[in-house]
């Protein structure tokens, strides 16, 4: 750690991947309540846990996100963080909204917190993944901006390298359209089709170059390969990342009021998505193959790798299986979409999110060079169970899709099942897909576990480093 | 790469086409809000159908069900519920909602639980109003069939 300052991001982390965990146990209880209807819905009805697990979601990789940043831009720009202190109460306020917001969630009805927190005067509630009461979403404006803020000062005094001003980008993008999260209007087809500027030019437009400037600082940082040469792979990815997520969100725009060019632009141009992720295999494999020395911290390596290829299949392939407007005509709304959205969300974003704590964390705790070898074998344990269970998941879902168009979709109306009769039939490949979320879990518990392993005596007097108050 | 394409050449991609393309999304965003009206029938929006929005939100209906394909794949989708349990007539649809809506939860063992969210029969009017508005927009013929 080249900056006493970059340690401001070890809270954000440990915060991350606790809130991580509590996304997983909410998704295997409404996994479970997909195939045991009355499973716990006095307590945590489905829509909330779905709530919960998408909005758990959403935070951590924020708090991943603002983590990566406070660690890699000190150091790329070569000076340190414009105000730790800032830094620290961001997240502090950060971290207290988010826990009431999903206490508010889990202690009250929707409707009493919508009238808790005076959604009337400003009504922004009740739209997927944009559920946070209007007084949260106000909350997290003031933190972003404080963070940009903090981040902005940063590299306006030190070094402005490409990483630097790509991340930068990739993070004022985030506070813009997050904006449109505060536009709701009576007209459904209009608040559709603004809602998708938070939401797809989010996942499919700046969380992008989020993605490629935090894999960037860890492959330079892991293979030693010559910045020139990644800066440029950077650009050609990010540009193609834009160039075709901008115009591609034209296949959200298919069925819900917008007109019938969008059909051919949407398919057109979200035919193309794939491409810039199979770049960034490429470009990962390829940095790692021409690596100037052997970094010590291997598992770091092997998770920038694996989210390179995972992103590929979750965000390309899965994207691309259903994004042409004749094929998502039926699969529109199915499970083929969640499907998609599982392997797309975890291989992007949860995997690039936990390849720099794989990276930085060691370094924060003081081994430069990684963790034990006993400790990082326990990490790529958990690394390929959560990988292939990830899978496991995506494929049961998939299977459940491509069956639920053919029962509920397919048929002409009179012959085709109703909704619920084709969710019956669909019950075994929901025990599988909930059979690989355990199989998930136990993968996550040993990451857990790899934080606690391998320790000397000396060395485990750094493991109360693990706590948010100690790190300071 | 080829050793001719310079980093400034990929920095000018970067910048340019994605200022290019965004331009391109907010020409396309314009003339779609010209197009608009003719395919919501945004006339017809009346204070009971968007009161009805307000407490579909409220209520985080889309946390369980699909409207227009988008929300939950928890429960049936619901823009086209009109036609599926009202055969697309607005009494038949508002006495089949409002005796739905009196008798959740159905105590079927094993069954999804809708909640009972307790709600006037002026507030589920409300509600199948914005539902039957929603059906009306123009969303090139989805869903392929009545099953959603």
């Amino acid at each position: 750690m080249k900056f006493e300052s970059q340690k401001v991001a070890m809270p954000y982390f440990i915060f991350a991947l606790i809130l991580f965990a509590g996304q997983i146990v909410f998704g295997l209880i409404m996994g479970l309540q997909y195939v045991a209807g009355d499973f716990l819905t006095e307590y945590i009805p489905f829509n909330v846990a779905r709530m919960v697990h998408t909005n758990l979601l959403i935070v951590w990789l924020l708090f991943g996100f603002m983590g990566a940043s406070f660690y890699l831009v000190p150091e790329e720009c070569d000076t340190e963080l414009y105000s730790p202190l800032l830094a620290k109460i961001t997240f502090w306020v950060f971290a207290a909204a988010g826990v009431a917001t999903i206490l508010g969630y889990l202690l009250v009805p929707y409707s009493a917190l919508a009238d808790l927190t005076f959604n009337e005067l400003l009504p922004t509630m009740g739209r997927e993944f944009l559920e946070q009461p209007t007084i949260t979403k106000i909350g997290i404006v003031i933190v972003c901006l404080a963070f940009i803020f903090n981040i902005g000062m940063t590299i306006l005094k030190g070094k402005k390298t490409v990483i630097n001003m790509v991340l930068v980008t990739g993070l004022i993008g985030l506070a813009v359209f997050f904006l449109f999260a505060f536009y709701n209007p009576s007209n459904l087809a209009l608040d559709k089709y603004f809602w998708w500027w938070t939401v797809h030019l989010w996942v499919e437009g700046v969380w992008e170059l989020i993605l490629g400037a935090i894999l960037a600082f860890v492959l330079i940082k892991v293979t030693g390969v010559d910045r020139e040469v990644i800066e440029k792979w950077l650009y050609v990815i990010i540009a193609m990342a834009l160039i075709s997520g901008l115009i591609g969100m034209g296949h959200h725009y298919f069925w819900i009021g917008p007109g019938t060019y969008w059909l051919w632009l949407g398919s057109i141009f979200s035919a193309i998505e794939p491409l810039p992720f199979f770049m960034m295999v490429v470009f990962a494999f390829r940095m790692v193959a021409e690596r100037k020395h052997q970094h010590g911290n291997k598992i770091a390596t092997t998770w920038a790798l694996g989210t390179a290829v995972m992103a590929f299949l979750g965000a390309g392939v899965w994207g691309f299986i259903h994004t042409l407007a004749p094929v998502n005509y039926y699969t529109h709304g199915s499970q083929i979409t969640a499907a998609h959205g599982h392997l797309a969300f975890f291989g992007a974003y949860a995997m690039i999110v936990l390849a720099i704590i794989s990276y930085t964390m060691p370094i924060m705790r003081g081994r430069p060079q990684g963790n034990s070898i006993a400790a990082q074998k326990i990490e790529r344990f958990a690394f390929w169970t959560m990988c292939i269970s990830m899978l496991g998941i995506t494929l049961a879902l998939t299977a459940a899709g491509a069956w639920q168009v053919a029962l509920q979709r397919l048929p002409e109306s009179g012959e085709a099942l109703g909704f619920m009769a084709v969710q019956d039939k669909l019950a075994p490949v929901f025990w599988l897909r909930q059979i690989f979320g355990v199989v998930f879990l136990l993968g996550l518990i040993a990451y857990f576990c790899s934080f606690f392993v391998g320790e000397t005596e000396e060395e485990a007097s750094d493991l109360e480093g693990l706590t948010p108050e100690s790190a300071r | 790469m080829a050793e001719r394409f310079t980093k400034s050449m990929a920095r000018n991609i970067y910048y340019g086409g994605s200022f290019f393309f965004f331009l391109l999304l907010l020409g396309l965003t314009f003339d779609t809000m010209l197009e608009l009206p003719e395919r919501d029938h945004r006339e017809n929006i009346t204070p009971s159908v968007a009161n009805g929005k307000h407490l579909w939100e409220k209520n985080n209906c889309v946390g369980c069900h699909s409207l227009m394909g988008e929300g939950a794949y928890y429960a049936p989708e619901l823009a086209n519920v009109f036609d599926r349990r009202g055969g697309s007539n607005e009494q038949v649809f508002k006495s089949y909602l409002r005796a739905w809506m009196s008798i959740q939860p159905i105590q079927t063992p094993g069954r999804r639980k809708m909640p009972q969210f307790n709600l006037a029969p002026e507030e589920v009017d409300d509600i199948a109003n914005f539902l039957i508005w929603t059906s009306r927009i123009n969303d090139n013929d989805w869903p392929p069939n009545i099953e959603g």
